[in-house]
């Protein structure tokens, strides 16, 4: 009886310990295999992250290329900035209307709608882009390059983390003691005054988790932004122009790069960049959380 | 008076942005339930539309196959996951005591929920693939999505676990059981609609998955359904034959769209299964939820 007892808590102390074992592994792997681009081909970091030169050889041991990504982090940045820039109101004002204004109908219509959203595989959303959006921003803005454009990549990104950032920021207005409304109230504001200048400045730490977690899945998502963005290797000129991003030059090239050659090296310096960056929003995702703790003891 | 006068008119502004506002708001709810309507019907519709019947065939023209790979890709998944997620979250909510190790599993557990879904595919593609020196497989593909749907599993295991009442574990400890027979009879039991609420949602994500199965499942299947030899590579149920999912083929058929003069109409209509399938897994998950609320709310 009690020898199953501590078979139990062995097992799963041990699946515990597993998971650490896997992100861990993860990690080194990333490590070990995208630092080769430094190490075993000697381009420097410089090189890589701000050098627009991307032509890296593909033939196993032999280097001499150039790894320069500074047009997918490009791409990266702008498409994900972009879409924050278009959804985020949107994501605070439905967040809003879920909770302070119509409660009823965010619980019954809004919130099943937002998990619906979720749950639509990203694949699907590129498709759309790709059946719809892509040819209605080549017939209406006379796009250049057939569509396929910053514009349209950042669309779907922004379609694709509203309910990341409308799900998290209504939480944290809910968490807003019914007090400062009371308060509020009681000094004659009107509800728009008591959104604006008490709850979604009280809540303003859990709004921006929130958008920390809709860039951080902006970042890596891969597929849906590969069919729409164009992937061709230059700067886009403009919003209607096409480019390329870390994901889609990963998605679409890895395959075809001889393991262990300069290229392939180089994609999976992409990757542990994307794992950094990853890390990067957890890390700020503390840092919010700790502040707010000190803000409000 | 004339303060009176000012006041008046601060009060209308204030109230007129109040009524301006309210009507913001009202619009964008509404815009978003338009746009999830408009989305999922446009989907369903074109392909309802574009449907033929071949479209439910097992060859290259239909999508049979590639819809089974998707189901049992995502149930070799939850065979690896879903034991795993739980017991360690069993080890969380039960028996990780507060200190570094606890801190920095939970770090880890968040690393893994937020990982870029093409991250995992790589990692996958170099362990599973490359270390292995197998051909693109199924198992594979099941490995990289268990990686993906672990953090979910584990975290809805351990929440469930800490939102129990406390009642169930010190009624089963009083009456002299172990602390893990305890977790076995009484408190896993219990918990048992939540942590399935938690699969059904990783399941809906293992349906749509593509990134990760980009270079560990394989991008073409490949099946003979009168084979039934397990170790052959076109058996159906052999997990270590390349298993293309419907996600991923939605993708292979805009990137090799030539090849097929039907690639259009395929990718709609998988659009639209999978869309008619995520729709039904999260009303499953919205019922079990109801009912457990239910049948908490009526022990009260």
């Amino acid at each position: 009886m009690l020898g199953k007892n501590r078979f139990g808590r062995a097992l799963v102390t041990a699946c515990g310990l597993f998971i650490i074992l896997l992100t861990v592994s993860i990690g080194t792997f990333l490590i070990i295999k995208g630092t080769g681009t430094f190490t075993k081909y000697h381009h420097t970091v410089w090189e890589f992250l701000f050098s627009a030169d991307w032509a890296p050889l593909d033939t196993p041991g032999e280097g001499g290329g150039q790894v320069g990504a500074a047009i997918y982090i490009c791409g990266s940045l702008l498409t994900c900035g972009l879409a924050l820039l278009f959804v985020t109101p949107f994501c605070i004002a439905a967040a809003i209307f879920m909770t302070e204004i119509s409660p009823k109908a965010g619980a019954k219509l809004l919130q099943p709608a937002v998990e619906i959203f979720v749950g639509i595989p990203s694949v699907v959303y590129g498709w759309i882009g790709l059946t719809v959006l892509v040819p209605f921003i080549r017939d209406v803005f006379h796009a250049k390059m057939g569509g396929y454009s910053v514009l349209a990549a950042s669309i779907v990104l922004a379609v694709m983390i509203f309910p990341t950032i409308t799900t998290v920021a209504a939480d944290a207005i809910r968490g807003v003691p019914m007090d400062f409304r009371k308060a509020a109230y009681g000094l004659g504001s009107t509800r728009w005054q008591v959104i604006s200048r008490v709850v979604v400045p009280a809540a303003s730490q859990g709004i921006f988790t929130g958008v920390i977690l809709g860039l951080a899945r902006a970042f890596g998502e891969a597929l849906a932004v590969a069919m729409v963005i164009g992937k061709t290797r230059a700067f886009p000129k403009g919003l209607l122009w096409p480019t390329n991003n870390l994901t889609a030059a990963i998605a679409a090239d890895m395959g075809n790069s001889s393991n262990g050659g300069e290229q392939n090296l180089a994609l999976w310096t992409m990757a542990l960049l994307l794992f950094l960056i990853s890390m990067l929003f957890i890390f700020l995702i503390h840092r919010v959380a700790k502040a707010g703790e000190k803000k409000h003891a | 008076m004339r303060n009176d006068e000012r006041m008046k008119r601060r009060i209308a502004r204030a109230k007129r942005a109040d009524a301006a506002m309210t009507g913001v708001f009202y619009s964008v709810g509404g815009f978003f339930l338009l746009l999830l309507i408009v989305l999922a019907g446009y989907i369903i519709t074109k392909g309802v539309l574009d449907f033929y019947p071949e479209l439910l065939s097992f060859t290259r023209q239909g999508i049979g196959n590639q819809f089974f790979n998707t189901v049992y890709l995502v149930f070799l998944s939850l065979v690896i996951s879903v034991p795993l997620g739980a017991a360690a979250g069993v080890y969380m909510a039960e028996y990780a005591r507060p200190g570094k190790v606890t801190t920095f599993l939970r770090i880890c557990i968040e690393s893994l929920s937020s990982l870029p879904s093409i991250v995992v595919g790589l990692f996958g593609y170099l362990v599973f693939i490359l270390m292995t020196g197998a051909k693109w497989n199924l198992m594979a593909g099941a490995l990289a999505v268990s990686i993906l749907s672990l953090p979910l599993i584990t975290t809805t295991t351990e929440d469930a676990l800490r939102s129990l009442p406390k009642g169930y574990k010190e009624g089963s400890m009083s009456l002299g059981a172990t602390h893990w027979r305890t977790i076995t009879k009484v408190m896993l039991p219990a918990c048992l609609p939540r942590i399935i609420t938690g699969v059904i949602l990783a399941a809906g994500r293992g349906f749509g998955e593509a990134a990760a199965l980009l270079y560990t499942a394989g991008q073409s299947t490949n099946i003979n359904w009168s084979n039934w030899d397990i170790t052959s590579p076109t058996c159906p149920l052999n997990p270590f034959r390349p298993g293309e999912t419907l996600a991923l083929h939605i993708w292979v058929m805009r990137t090799e769209g030539s090849l097929n003069p039907n690639s259009a109409a395929i990718a709609n209509f998988s659009s639209a299964v999978l869309i008619i399938m995520v729709l039904g897994f999260s009303l499953l998950a919205r019922m079990l939820t109801r009912r457990l609320n239910k049948k908490q709310g009526g022990l009260k």
